[in-house]
């Protein structure tokens, strides 16, 4: 790569007040990584509210997992880990100055994101009806807002890597967006045996 | 690292580079959409005293009403919702702010020799966050009020009727604005110290922002959780709180603690920072047991997070948690009684000057002395469950949030007060304020002291007639502490019409923030400063002595 287009990226995009682009993009991951830890915490208290319901109210429990089909949970496990797979590549697509791969993986990251959610809509159309939800049991999986969230930021940055926004200096969107789609595939790998699999 | 030190300072343009940040830029419009820190602290400044101005009327109204027994000037449903009211305002809109987003938000860049925090643009917006969560507080108030207390109890709050979603809704949006600062913090923090400044180097104002900042981020986010599912108790009744619907009470107690013990800490952790900064400066000495302070903010924030079940020693909470958590309690005094005996030992031999910030400073050491010792009385759980719910614990957290972190807020204010707007205050009147407020202060809360061991109940609006005396003397303490604060508004508007007359650096302090000019430049400084010596170097010349 060579040095002109790593300075005028370092022009475009390095902000004021710091000194060099590696500072900027260190100090944005510090950011995301904190950002992250108050997302797992919030979810942390769902997840210990959620574990004493369970130890006090067995039966409900066992009952409300009849609710869920578990191939469909499955699949969407599936989804999810190929999303984050994807997302990976464009990172890495990103830092090497791989605009059409880039840009491509997001696409598909996308797509799996999408799937995602069509099978949690039929999922969720389907509790409304049964009258579970807002309820106790799935209080966890109604907050649904980051796999959305997920959406429109992805969406965001493959308009800016079609653009050509990004180089090997500069794809710091890439990679904390790429931090925050992992975050929200952990969150399901832990719900996905709580709902799913307890019996 | 050669190129770092280079700055962007072009003598050709001197005139914008050289315009303070109060005069770069003019009207409503360049306030708020700026992305300098100072103005933003300047914008938090201004709402959270006013915030702090609201809060006040409410705790004089609650001081008014119980001069007597029975009604004085409000019903017993209004009385309910004062001293909510003034306890959601002064936590979540005043006290949990003051710190960190107001004058830390200022100074912190300015301390590591920065031009900016690191995300600036989410610092503004934190402040428009806070200002909404103002405003959805503010509509509370007017479309029915809470009177559930500020702790927000399941399953009252779940039951009772007026504004309980929309003020918990308040805290909720509050939260993220403190979520915001404390990543912003702690990411300048790590990367944005001037060239040569190692973690030591920092002043220990950083080191307590610093522990405050993570307590911001990590304890925050359960609140919110926990605010979120009382919202959706209220509105869907899904049943984890409320014991009619099969839920437990007692969770959100435990929820609930597990942010507030730990904001307990994010309130008096600024308030030492503040104080590690007065108290070198105003007595011209090197700070004893540099590091002691700085490990012991930090060990202050991780042992804030395992301390909550002191709040529920009379929940049912087993007698081994309890047991636990009343150790753990205890062990909170180690650090802060080795920041006091520091502080302390600092002053020894030095040449101390008794300027309005330094009163505020041994006022501190007081008060905080007092509020840290009756928590250690009320994390034994026998001498709590005596005192539980009375106003023995009323007058210890007063003690603590205001006897403490109020007035080292206060001490803070009037250090800053000329580096922030360029001038002088009135140093008699500013004396005269100080020890009114110290004075009304105890009045009001040493009574409160001998009320509560007596067995007056915290938030009760009747009491017995031998109640009266003492409550009276807390009243009138009040009156004195307002009249206090009256002055103090009135001298600091004064200096603002003045012309700018501060100096640099008017205390001779050696930290950063006070080798540029008062007002500061919009980038700060005209050099990024490279670091040479520690920020408590009094024993080298006062000026470029560190910047050399």
């Amino acid at each position: 790569m060579s040095n002109t287009t790593h300075d005028v990226a370092e022009h475009r995009f390095r902000q004021h007040h710091f000194a060099t682009a590696e500072q900027q993009l260190d100090t944005s991951k510090i950011g995301m990584w904190l950002f992250l830890a108050t997302e797992i915490l919030m979810f942390g208290g769902l997840f210990v509210g959620f574990g004493l319901m369970q130890g006090v109210y067995p039966e409900a429990w066992v009952a409300g997992h009849h609710h869920l089909d578990r191939v469909l949970g499955a699949v969407n496990t599936v989804f999810l880990l190929c999303s984050s797979f994807t997302m990976v590549m464009a990172v890495h697509y990103a830092s090497t100055d791989q605009k059409s791969k880039t840009v491509m993986n997001l696409g598909l990251t996308l797509g799996f994101a999408f799937a995602f959610l069509v099978i949690k809509y039929f999922e969720y159309s389907h509790k409304f009806h049964d009258g579970l939800l807002p309820g106790r049991y799935f209080n966890l999986a109604a907050v649904g807002g980051p796999p959305q969230i997920g959406i429109i930021l992805i969406s965001w940055i493959m308009v800016r890597a079609n653009r050509g926004d990004f180089s090997s200096a500069y794809y710091t969107p890439v990679d904390l967006i790429g931090l925050y789609w992992h975050l929200v595939d952990l969150i399901w790998i832990y719900l996905f045996p709580l709902l799913y699999l307890v019996s | 690292m050669a190129d770092i030190i280079t700055t962007p300072h072009i003598s050709g343009h001197a005139d914008h580079h050289d315009v303070d940040y109060l005069h770069d830029g003019k009207g409503l419009k360049s306030w708020l959409t700026t992305v300098d820190h100072k103005r933003i602290g300047v914008m938090y400044l201004w709402s959270i005293l006013f915030m702090f101005f609201l809060g006040g009327v409410f705790a004089m109204m609650i001081r008014l009403e119980l001069l007597t027994p029975k009604e004085t000037i409000m019903s017993a449903e209004t009385y309910n919702k004062v001293f909510t009211l003034h306890g959601a305002i002064m936590v979540f809109l005043f006290i949990i702010p003051s710190v960190p987003a107001a004058l830390a938000n200022f100074v912190l860049p300015l301390m590591l020799g920065a031009k900016d925090v690191a995300f600036p643009k989410l610092n503004l917006f934190s402040w428009y966050i806070y200002m909404a969560g103002a405003f959805i507080a503010v509509a509370a108030m007017v479309t029915g009020g809470v009177d559930t207390g500020w702790t927000f109890y399941t399953p009252y709050s779940t039951t009772t009727d007026g504004s309980v979603a929309l003020m918990t809704f308040a805290a909720f949006v509050l939260g993220f604005s403190s979520i915001l600062t404390g990543v912003n913090f702690v990411a300048t923090i790590h990367k944005l110290r001037a060239p040569g400044m190692g973690w030591f180097d920092m002043p220990l104002f950083c080191w307590g922002i610093y522990a405050t900042a993570l307590i911001q981020v990590l304890a925050t986010p359960v609140l919110a959780i926990t605010l979120l599912l009382l919202i959706m108790e209220r509105t869907f009744g899904i049943g984890i709180f409320d014991p009619k619907l099969g839920g437990d009470p007692v969770l959100f107690q435990h929820f609930f603690w597990f942010y507030s013990h730990p904001a307990v800490y994010i309130m008096i952790l600024p308030g030492m920072a503040i104080i590690s900064e007065i108290i070198p400066t105003f007595s011209q000495k090197t700070i004893f047991g540099y590091r002691a302070i700085a490990f012991s903010s930090v060990a202050i924030a991780l042992v804030s997070f395992i301390v909550w079940g002191h709040h529920m020693f009379t929940s049912g909470q087993s007698q081994l948690a309890s047991a636990i958590f009343s150790f753990i309690t205890f062990f909170v005094a180690v650090p802060s009684a080795i920041k006091t005996f520091n502080w302390i030992v600092t002053m020894y031999k030095g040449s101390v000057a008794f300027n309005a910030p330094m009163l505020y400073a041994l006022s501190f050491l007081l008060l905080f002395g007092i509020g840290g010792l009756t928590g250690i009385f009320l994390g034994a759980v026998s001498v709590d469950i005596h005192l539980h719910d009375t106003y023995f614990v009323v007058a210890h957290f007063h003690y603590v949030m205001m006897g403490s972190t109020v007035i080292a807020f206060l001490g803070g204010l009037h250090y800053w007060w000329p580096k922030m707007f360029g001038r002088m205050y009135s140093e008699p009147a500013a004396r005269v304020a100080c020890a009114l407020v110290f004075i009304g202060f105890n009045a009001t809360f040493l009574p409160q002291f001998v009320l509560g061991s007596r067995g007056m109940p915290r938030r009760y609006y009747n009491y017995l007639p031998e109640f009266q005396a003492l409550h009276q003397a807390s009243t009138v303490g009040s009156w004195i502490l307002g009249l206090g604060f009256l002055i103090m508004a009135g001298y600091l508007f004064a200096s603002l019409r003045k012309k700018m007359d501060a100096p640099a650096n008017p205390w001779h302090s050696r930290t950063l923030e006070w080798q540029t000019s008062s007002p500061p430049i919009t980038h700060n400084f005209h050099e990024i400063p490279a670091v040479g010596g520690g920020p408590y170097d009094y024993y080298r010349p006062v000026g470029n002595g560190r910047n050399a």
